[in-house]
């Protein structure tokens, strides 16, 4: 299965983790440590994949795309076939790229429940569930169409309040 | 901490005053993300006001306030690792939100945070994840048709078994409907089912009928469900009846996905049944010949080269294959990949490993560091005793040349593999003697302990190789700039130790002693520096010895008084220091000296002081007395003398103690070589023995001398059994490595070996896991219902459950579920039974599963 997906900045501040096996805050913080201390130091043109025996147990291991300021990693265990979690990555980042007409991280940033929505219709439970960006798209779309004509009806518009911000 | 929430008919004027404002000014959460942008430096103070606000904010009666106040801390908690975990309440009462957004946002938080070790208030969601659950077949809301995914998520995530057990009847319609929920459904599925064994009599046929399902995604979730289930440490046993369901998978399904789980699967299942290799091996072939999925082709090369061996066409096939990914120049991931399986490859075809050395030796200089470590491991995998001097050596020389922390995995590899199984690999000692040696030396090595470590059990275990040792141990000791490198501080200690215990060895006497008493030797800590100085009286003794034996030519007059002035002068300061085991050590050395200082005159006639010779000669017999290894289990096969009583109180001892006991119980030394102590059994308990039989000591050290230059093995057989009463040292000719060895043309020098009896402990253990995996619950449960028994007993079930049923419906989730079949509300009855404990004596599965599985038999005739 997938024990996890993060998206951290080459900077090594996480934008989007997903755990698929409980993990307390201060493990998690130790997770996104350690897999930023082994990404970063990895040269370009290497191979994709680290093993990730140390965090996630034995015969884990993380498969990661560089892409501009953030990394993307999943990581997986034995149940997982390496190139298909490699393809994996490539059907989440297409998402996100059509969701957000050229992703980058600041729409990774300021998107932090559609990101989640967008994973949610990929992966159940550390399961694949659907790997074609489109279908994904269509239903990320879908819910957010439900969510918009019902919440126009009874909400203040929120906006008020951000002109407020301090 | 979760406070409840101030009910709305309560509340104060006050209160409502400051949610008013609350919700007026509240702050969302990109105003949240961008001040913590706009000053990434006061970052933990942001950070703090926002918390204490969201406190504030979550308990707010309106629920848009209390819903951006959870999307907040659920930001916050999620990627700036802050317990949410006083929310939990706010959460739970927010997944009941008629606004579809408002719920997601809940149920993403409680996805994220809640867990059933941390989150006492995880039952009190039930309901709710039962509604929205049933939401589909029960309401109108289908306005809202993905609503059941979101429980599905939770439930994946978050679940404990009782709520598995309390949720899984609520999966069923799901599972049995073909629409866009239902993938979603079954990888639920196997969440449940894995936290809850006893919700496979609800769950397990549904999801094998997904196994057939029209939508090829649910398919594919099935097929993944069941890698899973099957996926170590779990029994694949009980799923070999799903074989037949499984190959129509692989030969129909189109989605590399689905047939990639599926090969994963019968990867498991074939070791157990290996007739299935004969019906898998011809759509493996196909794929490896005909797709261009590098992922599918990848899985194929994977399952044959771990199940498939003895189909030579397939592994022919895959070995190519393997070949190919290899050579890919141009993609890392394929080359890993490629490494990877090649070392899955061995020990069987180790001809295919061999045929890539070169590929492999190259991949070890890579830039990559994962292509590093695959690299290593299929070397290793490779490196038998035929070509254990190649692979070492090439090895050792790489990791000179490598970064320190890929120097020392190599050597910590180099180091396990050889010393694996008492040095089963090592043909030659000499050389891999002189290999430590050459490892200890590399810049950035760290495995000084490991060197010393063996270094000192070569010498105890293998006499031949002691000649080599020695002189390994002299380069060291002569090297004063490795006194610097504090790594090394044990090898260099473990190199005086050996200099000194098979000093009749050295070439040179006092240019060891030279090298024992350097300045620098001031560098060493304490335990080292006291292992120095022992040596150095080993070294006196032995010279003074062979001098009035006029046994050696290197010893003389000049040559002993030169070594006592030296050594005067060097330890004679050190008689005051402070560390106790090197002034207890000084002085024993001081001592002799002072005592053998007569000597040089005396050398020509040897009548005149026999004392003196009689000392010299009890000296070296102290230390001429051959040390073995000693086993492990050494201690227990000391039987306590009867009349010991070790729960005897000592406290009335304590007057008899005097100050002389505590000095001498000073003398247990610190300094423990492995294995246990050799300097402390050499000076308590072989010292005695050794006095008394004295006078047979020369002829001993004469016989000792003929056994290590002889070459002729028929005289020294003997001696081997006399000298070494406690080990096994002839191996059985039976032993599978004594026909590999045949081959080897230097004969392999005996090693002492005597822990072989600890094998037995692993494997006793290995068995007990197991039969712990045969026990495992869900197995068990799958087993039931797969193999379980038909006919009568189904029957009777039927009958209970459909007495039963009205009791059933009374509790909470009975009335809501829609039973179209009474299988189904048979299982659900049943399911009711089980999470009463009961589960592993009821007798049988639904008779519709015992029917509809086909036998595997019928499958493989």
């Amino acid at each position: 299965m997938i024990r996890a997906v993060m998206v951290i900045s080459t900077q090594g501040k996480p934008r989007l983790l997903k755990f698929y096996e409980f993990q307390p805050p201060e493990k998690q913080q130790e997770i996104v440590r350690y897999v930023y201390g082994a990404l970063s130091e990895r040269p370009e043109n290497v191979s994709n994949f680290v093993d990730a025996d140390s965090v996630f147990g034995q015969g884990t291991r993380l498969v990661y795309k560089h892409m501009a300021t953030l990394y993307i990693v999943f990581a997986f265990d034995s149940s997982e076939n390496e190139l298909a979690m490699l393809d994996l990555i490539q059907v989440f980042v297409q998402t996100l790229d059509k969701c957000f007409k050229n992703v980058c991280e600041l729409d990774v940033i300021f998107n932090f429940n559609k990101l989640h929505t967008i994973l949610d219709e990929m992966i159940l439970g550390g399961q694949v569930i659907e790997t074609n960006s489109d279908q994904i798209l269509k239903h990320v779309d879908d819910i957010a169409r439900i969510e918009k004509s019902s919440s126009t009806t009874s909400l203040v518009p929120k906006s008020i309040s951000a002109r407020f911000g301090r | 901490m979760a406070s409840p929430p101030p009910l709305p008919s309560s509340t104060s004027v006050l209160s409502s005053a400051s949610s008013l404002a609350d919700s007026l000014f509240q702050r969302s959460l990109d105003d949240l993300i961008k001040s913590l942008r706009s000053d990434p430096s006061s970052e933990p103070s942001i950070i703090a006001r926002s918390l204490s606000e969201i406190r504030r904010e979550i308990r707010s009666s309106d629920p848009l306030t209390k819903s951006i106040a959870l999307q907040k801390l659920t930001y916050l908690s999620s990627l700036h690792f802050h317990s949410m975990s006083f929310a939990a309440f706010h959460t739970l009462e927010l997944l009941p939100s008629p606004s579809p957004q408002t719920k997601r946002l809940a149920y993403l938080a409680a996805s994220l945070s809640f867990h059933p070790s941390t989150t006492e208030l995880l039952p009190l969601a039930t309901h709710q994840l039962h509604k929205d659950l049933t939401s589909l077949s029960t309401s109108s809301s289908s306005s809202f048709p993905f609503l059941p995914s979101l429980p599905l998520h939770l439930l994946s995530l978050a679940s404990s078994a009782d709520l598995s057990s309390h949720l899984a009847p609520d999966l069923v319609p799901l599972l049995s409907r073909s629409s866009p929920l239902q993938p979603k459904a079954v990888a639920a599925t196997y969440r449940v089912l894995s936290l809850c064994p006893s919700t496979v009599p609800v769950l397990f046929k549904p999801l094998v009928d997904c196994l057939s399902s029209d939508n090829p995604l649910t398919v594919s979730a099935a097929v993944g469900a069941f890698c899973e289930l099957s996926a170590p440490p779990n029994d694949p046993a009980p799923y070999l009846p799903l074989a037949p369901e499984i190959y129509r998978v692989l030969v129909n399904s189109r989605s590399n996905w689905t047939l990639i789980k599926a090969l994963k699967i019968f990867s498991r299942l074939v070791p157990l049944e290996p007739r299935l290799g004969t019906r898998i091996v011809e759509p493996l072939s196909k794929f490896l010949r005909e797709s261009q999925a590098k992922s599918l082709v990848l899985e194929c090369i994977k399952t044959v080269v771990s199940c498939l061996p003895t189909h030579t066409e397939a592994m022919r096939l895959a070995i190519d294959k393997i070949k190919e990914l290899l050579s890919s120049d141009d993609d890392p991931n394929l080359r890993y990949l490629g490494l990877q399986t090649l070392g899955m490859l061995a020990p069987g075809h180790l001809w295919a490993l061999e045929e890539s050395r070169e590929v492999v030796a190259q991949s070890l200089t890579d830039p990559d560091r994962s292509i590093c470590h695959e690299a290593l491991r299929v070397m290793m995998a490779m490196t038998l005793q035929e070509n254990s001097i190649e692979s070492c050596t090439l090895l050792v020389r790489q990791a000179a040349k490598s970064d320190p922390e890929f120097a020392n995995e190599i050597l910590d590899s180099v180091l396990t593999s050889c010393s694996k199984d008492f040095y089963e690999l090592v043909v030659d000692f000499d050389w891999y003697v002189s290999l430590l040696g050459e490892m200890a030396r590399i810049v950035h090595c760290t495995k000084g302990d490991e060197i010393s470590r063996q270094l000192v059990d070569i010498g105890l275990r293998v006499r031949d190789a002691r000649p080599e040792l020695v002189r390994v141990a002299r380069e060291l000791l002569i090297d004063p700039s490795l006194l610097g490198n504090h790594f090394l501080y044990n090898v260099l200690s473990a190199a005086a130790w050996i200099s000194g215990e098979y000093v009749e060895f050295s070439k040179d006497p006092m240019e060891l002693v030279e090298a024992l008493l350097q300045p620098r030797t001031s560098l060493l800590p304490t335990s080292a520096r006291a292992v120095y100085i022992q040596s150095v009286l080993k070294v006196l003794t032995f010279s003074c010895n062979s001098h009035i034996d006029e046994s050696s030519s290197l010893v003389n007059d000049t040559v002993i008084a030169r070594m006592l002035s030296l050594i005067e002068m060097t330890v004679g300061p050190l008689a005051e220091s402070e560390e106790a085991e090197v002034e207890d050590r000084v002085r024993n050395l001081l001592g002799v000296v002072r005592l053998v200082a007569n000597i040089k005159d005396l050398s020509v006639d040897k009548d005149k002081d026999g004392m003196i010779y009689e000392v010299v000669r009890v000296m070296d017999a102290l230390f001429s007395d051959e040390m073995g290894p000693v086993s492990a289990n050494a201690q227990k096969k000391v039987s306590v003398p009867e009349d010991l009583d070790l729960k005897d109180n000592l406290a009335d001892l304590s007057e008899f103690i005097s100050d002389n006991d505590a000095a001498m119980s000073r003398s247990n030394p610190s300094i423990l070589f492995y294995p246990q102590s050799c300097n402390a059994s050499e000076e308590v308990e072989v010292g005695p023995t050794s006095v008394a039989e004295s006078t047979s000591l020369k002829e001993h050290r004469k016989r000792h001398g003929l056994y290590y230059l002889s070459t002729d093995k028929e005289t020294t057989e003997p001696e081997l059994t006399e000298d070494y009463p406690r080990v096994n040292e002839t191996l059985p000719p039976s032993n599978g490595d004594t026909t590999r060895r045949v081959k080897v043309t230097k004969l392999r020098p005996t090693v002492v070996k005597l822990d072989e009896g600890e094998d037995l402990a692993t494997s006793s253990s290995l068995s007990t896991k197991v039969e712990a995996m045969k026990d495992d619950p869900l197995s068990g449960a799958i087993k039931d219902v797969l193999l379980g028994k038909n006919g009568n007993g189904a029957s009777s079930s039927f009958d209970a459950s459909s007495s039963s049923q009205g009791k059933g419906k009374d509790k909470v989730k009975g009335k809501e579920i829609k039973s179209k079949k009474g299988e189904e509300g048979e299982s659900k009855d049943r399911h009711k039974g089980r999470r009463k404990h009961k589960h592993r004596k009821e007798p049988a599965p639904p008779v519709s599963v015992a029917q509809e599985t086909p036998v595997i038999q019928d499958f493989l005739l």
